[in-house]
């Protein structure tokens, strides 16, 4: 933890791809067993945000410091941060060449250094808490969207990260599949784990979150607790942005 | 018509021919083993290099590019000229005093390996870059990544180009026949000298055939079976 006590800080960080600016000076923090949702239109810089908090996308300005360590300058063993960040994506990206069960402990076995043996036991653990544990030697391509995604959830559980980032994790899922993996988000939420989630699902976020942040074009618009965002927005930008969602059905 | 069949398949011509030539073929076989060993182990090397990250590495990937535009792009008769007669007359000593069997393994490999280099790249670049950022994600490494997610996708993709490239490598055996290496066609050449009759080359051709046609069907159904479990993943 760093010394003001939060989890993760984000100062000042900006990132372009050419002449494209997608973040603008962004300030975040993030506490300790908080959830915090980004919302904002696609492109708006949510993914890119996430991306950048384990570096598969490195910032061009500002710093960045996750649990007392600085990962923006200086010498970061990416790997080691890495294990300590756990990312789901919105595609899954589950490896289809592996079972279940190898997709859970590749890494596990190969970063984290565990025996086949305690990995395997690790994983069917986790398998049994969402009720999957019978897909175990089943690729991949035989589960539904659903259950894929929780595997990838728990593929990145099982590095025991500190810190879960979900990139929109259920906005290639078809709607009666989607409360599964909520469901799982929702517990994790309970069990204290620190996360941020890019996220489309309104009354999810108002639901879980601690904080909820809008972003629009690269820059955080505004940010504050669920109930304040949602029902009291004061910014212009925001309140147009939630009354879009409303007549779209999805608050 | 008569003489057309008299002068190439003589019952008499053919039954004579096979041992002789069955002693050359083995040659050919021997060629194509291990020549399909070392292109198989060298040509993924090359690939995985000419894909490495980073400006450092650029000089590496400068010389795998250099190998794979030279050596594709250089008839194999000549690369068999230049190894087996040009290297013995360097005598240096490793270098220069090995049998033609190795210097026609060695040309053989030399430019098949350009060939399956390429067939590798585009196995390797084939896969979704989203499978490389999930991988990274977990905390695997670059050479984690490549070894356990990027690879096995990879070389299940193009097993059917690398087998096409293998038919290709099979039937060029006979190419090592001019630098002095006795294999099928050579002896099929001796036979016609001493019998006057072509039957020696329709017992090498036979034998060629008989060869890779096992191969191709192999190819075949890899492909079918690649095509059924793809459209049976869209249903």
């Amino acid at each position: 933890m760093t010394e003001n006590g939060h989890f993760v800080t984000l100062a000042g960080v900006s990132k372009r791809f050419g002449n494209n600016e997608v973040l603008h000076t962004i300030d975040l923090s993030v506490d300790l067993h908080q959830v915090v949702c980004l919302i904002g239109a696609s492109g708006s810089g949510k993914s890119t945000l996430l991306r950048c908090l384990n570096l598969l996308e490195p910032v061009d300005a500002g710093t960045i410091v996750i649990d007392g360590q600085t990962i923006t300058n200086g010498p970061v063993d990416v790997n080691v941060l890495r294990r300590k960040i756990g990312i789901v994506f919105q595609a899954f990206n589950l490896f289809p060449h592996m079972t279940v069960l190898q997709n859970i402990t590749l890494a596990p076995r190969k970063a984290r250094g565990l025996t086949k043996a305690q990995a395997d036991a690790e994983a069917r653990e986790l398998l049994d808490r969402i009720g999957l544990v019978d897909k175990a030697n089943e690729f991949p391509d035989r589960l539904s969207g659903g259950q894929q995604q929780r595997v990838a959830i728990v593929r990145a559980l099982a590095m025991e990260p500190k810190l879960m980032l979900l990139d929109e994790i259920t906005s290639a899922l078809d709607p009666q599949l989607v409360s599964e993996v909520l469901n799982l988000v929702r517990e994790l939420a309970q069990t204290g784990m620190t996360m941020i989630l890019a996220t489309h699902e309104m009354s999810f976020a108002q639901e879980v979150a601690d904080k909820v942040c809008f972003l629009d074009a690269g820059v955080i618009c505004e940010e504050g607790p669920p109930q304040q965002i949602f029902t009291a927005p004061k910014e212009p930008r925001t309140r147009e942005f939630l009354s879009r969602i409303i007549e779209a059905g999805r608050l | 018509m008569g003489r057309f069949l008299h002068a190439f398949f003589s019952p008499l011509g053919l039954r004579r021919a096979v041992p002789q030539v069955w002693d050359g073929f083995q040659t050919n076989i021997k060629l194509m083993v291990v020549a399909e060993v070392l292109v198989l182990a060298l040509a993924l090397l090359i690939a995985i290099v000419r894909g490495l990250p980073g400006r450092s590495t650029f000089p590496l990937r400068a010389l795998a590019i250099a190998y794979t535009d030279f050596f594709r792009g250089t008839p194999l008769i000549l690369v068999a000229y230049v190894t087996a007669l040009g290297l013995p007359s360097l005598q240096l000593s490793f270098v220069s005093n090995q049998s033609l069997f190795v210097y026609g393994v060695l040309s053989l490999t030399l430019v098949y390996t350009a060939y399956v280099t390429e067939v590798y790249r585009a196995g390797i670049e084939s896969v979704h870059p989203s499978q490389r950022m999930a991988a990274r994600s977990l905390g695997l490494n670059y050479a984690q990544t490549l070894r356990y997610v990027i690879l096995p996708q990879a070389i299940r993709r193009v097993v059917p180009p690398l087998l096409n490239d293998f038919i290709g490598l099979q039937k060029d055996t006979a190419i090592i026949t001019v630098v002095g290496v006795t294999e099928a066609l050579a002896q099929a050449g001796f036979y016609s000298n001493d019998f006057f009759s072509y039957a020696g080359y329709m017992v090498a051709a036979i034998f060629f055939v008989l060869l890779t046609i096992p191969f191709a069907r192999f190819t075949d159904n890899l492909i079918k079976q690649r095509e059924r479990r793809e459209r049976a993943q869209l249903a």
